[in-house]
């Protein structure tokens, strides 16, 4: 052959210290940064994550202000309750599908390769997941900024609060997400199956779209039971300035879900032997 | 380097179906070694390989890779090894280089160093021009070569290769041998890799395991499997075929004569030495006065040691066996 390669061979690489000193953050960090990379490449795809929630403000906020503007479970301003909401919706969106991108990893042989490495499996789990803060509090001052104009308020403090609460609860479902593309990797059509088996429920059961108190009592108790209930519950007292019991509620939820999801989403990553 | 006892891998595949995927492999690697595993599709290399690096655990045996037990010490075989894998490491949405780099910061080399690397492996490769491209948009063999990029960033005493040439053109494949020659010459690399090219195994390994049915039927060194197993074979024509069962006794003579077979006018058999034998033919004819029109031998190549060893051919068509499927019952 003519053509002359650099040698393969790095003065770089040093093979007498395999045993580089690790820290678990470092991984973290690492995995966090991988996963970031792309989105911060290519923003517009946020966008694409956006188009849903928007199309709901747009097409069933101006039936909520025609038909219940006003009542008591919404208050005066439909939008103060009405945008809180559809922040939580976009998070519950975005990071419930964030498995797939795994599930793709695993197709491709990817995530074996990373899987391979030294990085600790609890670090690939967590960083892939602390990683989902980013696109939601991305997309959720996105729309905030197209819902200023509409008379949408931010509270100065209650507002920065409500952002930290959707990146907590995006962690934890973004957690789960990845927990069950792990748990269902032999089955890949489960993870659609059960991810809108959950996330729908998950939705109406929040209060969300329609107020909980006007269902039936079973639908208040399974609300009750429902984090991401909380959560809305905390988002509309946050962005009105209300920094009380029903937010300190919320970020017991959001704090609770990520918790869990991470407890799961380890476990099930270092189980993953075979 | 590597030391498996009894390595089995069962999979269940649904409640009645278990695949016997690899059956109680006993694998001896030292340090520096450059072995090639061969086998049918289905034979049980990648879940051999997968054992040995720690992604599936064994269902029996024992694997000890780098001085450190697959099971009970999985991180630190972890810290020693390289894997290639035979899917595509590099995350389709992320850029070549990115990869690269992150893999050696990965592995514990600074980001500048791994920049460094970076450029290097990547020219190395042929990448160059490719680096700042998405994954998803380079072609198979570009993808293929950014993989065992990433398996070279940190140059690792062990390496394991999941089929890396497979998908390369020709100019490629040199090029990624002249690589891992290199690579190894300058680290004392130990090499596990697969391939289905069986050329490929011949020149370049000094040592073939021949796997079938998750078993090791053969394991030596290419020149000693085809003299053991396949030997050369000497293929005679007589001018009719009146005279052919004559040539058939000349040829049976020859020193290591087997599987002397008549085809018309034609003879063929395996013999020790072929050309040797080719010489000592056309003499011996020309004594016995039988009309000898062409005489050729030809050295085996692995697939005739395959075909002796398993009466199949691993160039003939798909043969599809996956795995040996056996009720659960009978597993257990
Ligand atoms: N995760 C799995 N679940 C069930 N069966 C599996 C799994 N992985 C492999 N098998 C089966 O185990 C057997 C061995 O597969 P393996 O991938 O090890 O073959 P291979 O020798 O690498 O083949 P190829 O040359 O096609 O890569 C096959 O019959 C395959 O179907
Ligand atoms: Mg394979």
């Amino acid at each position: 052959m003519s053509t002359t390669h650099a040698p393969i061979a790095a003065r770089t690489v040093d093979l007498g210290t395999p045993d580089v000193r690790r820290s678990w953050a470092r991984d973290v960090g690492l995995v966090m940064a991988r996963e970031l990379r792309p989105v911060v490449r290519e923003p517009f795809g946020l966008v694409f994550g956006l188009v849903q929630p928007l199309v709901f403000l747009g097409l069933f906020g101006p039936l909520l202000v025609g038909s219940t503007g006003g009542s008591d479970a919404i208050g005066p301003d439909v939008w103060q309750w009405f945008v809180p909401a559809i922040l939580v919706m976009t998070t519950l969106f975005g990071t419930s599908t964030t498995g797939s991108n795994l599930q793709f990893e695993m197709q491709t042989g990817a995530h074996e390769r990373l899987l391979v490495t030294p990085l600790a499996r609890s670090a690939q789990l967590v960083g892939r997941s602390l990683k989902e803060m980013a696109p939601v509090v991305a997309q959720s001052l996105l729309v905030i900024a197209v819902m200023l104009p509409f008379g949408f308020s931010v509270d100065p403090v209650g507002g920065p609060l409500g952002l930290l609460l959707l990146a907590l609860l995006g962690v934890g479902l973004g957690s789960l997400s990845y927990a069950l593309a792990i748990a269902v990797r032999k089955q890949e059509w489960m993870f659609w199956m059960v991810q809108q088996t959950v996330l729908f429920p998950a939705m109406i059961l929040s209060g969300m779209l329609l107020p909980i108190d006007a269902g039936p009592r079973w639908m208040q108790v399974a609300a009750s039971l429902n984090p991401v209930a909380y959560v809305v519950d905390a988002e509309r007292a946050l962005f009105a300035g209300d920094l009380g019991t029903t937010a300190l509620q919320g970020f017991v939820a959001a704090l609770a879900t990520a918790a869990v999801g991470l407890a799961v989403g380890i476990r099930t990553i270092v189980r993953s032997t075979d | 380097m590597i030391r498996t006892r009894g390595l089995t891998k069962d999979f269940t595949v649904c409640r009645t179906q278990t695949v016997h995927a690899v059956r109680g492999i006993d694998l001896d690697v030292a340090p520096g070694e450059l072995v090639a595993v061969l086998g049918p599709n289905g034979a049980g290399k990648t879940t051999t390989m997968r054992m040995l690096t720690s992604l599936i655990r064994p269902t029996a045996g024992t694997a000890e890779v780098a001085g450190f037990d697959v099971v009970r010490q999985p991180a630190q075989v972890r810290r020693h090894i390289g894997y290639v894998g035979q899917g595509n490491g590099a995350g389709h949405q992320q850029r070549a280089a990115d990869e690269l780099t992150t893999q050696g910061v990965i592995y514990g080399l600074d980001r500048r160093a791994a920049r460094r690397r970076t450029g290097e492996l990547l020219e190395a490769l042929d990448l160059t021009d490719l680096s700042s491209r998405k994954v998803s948009d380079l072609s198979g063999g570009q993808r293929r070569r950014l993989d065992v990029a990433l398996g070279l960033v940190h140059a690792p005493r062990l390496l394991f290769l999941d089929e890396p040439s497979t998908g390369l053109d020709p100019h490629n494949r040199a090029n990624l041998w002249e690589h891992i020659v290199r690579l190894r010459r300058e680290h004392a690399m130990t090499l596990v890799l697969t391939t289905h090219y069986l050329d490929e195994a011949d020149t370049m390994a000094e040592r073939v395991v021949v796997v079938d049915h998750g078993r090791v039927i053969a394991d030596d060194t290419p020149r000693a499997l085809k003299r053991d197993l396949a030997g050369d074979r000497v293929t005679v024509q007589a001018a009719a075929s009146a005279e052919a069962p004559r040539l058939a006794t000349l040829v049976a003579a020859l020193p290591g004569a087997r599987e002397v077979h008549v085809d018309g006018a034609t003879v063929t058999a395996r013999v020790a030495d072929g050309d040797a034998a080719v010489v000592e033919l056309v003499r011996g004819a020309d004594r016995a006065a039988v009309d000898v029109v062409g005489a050729r031998s030809t050295s085996p190549t692995l697939d005739d040691v395959f075909l002796a060893l398993t009466g199949r051919s691993l160039r003939e068509g798909p043969e599809t066996h996956d795995g040996d499927r056996a009720a659960g019952k009978d597993a257990a």
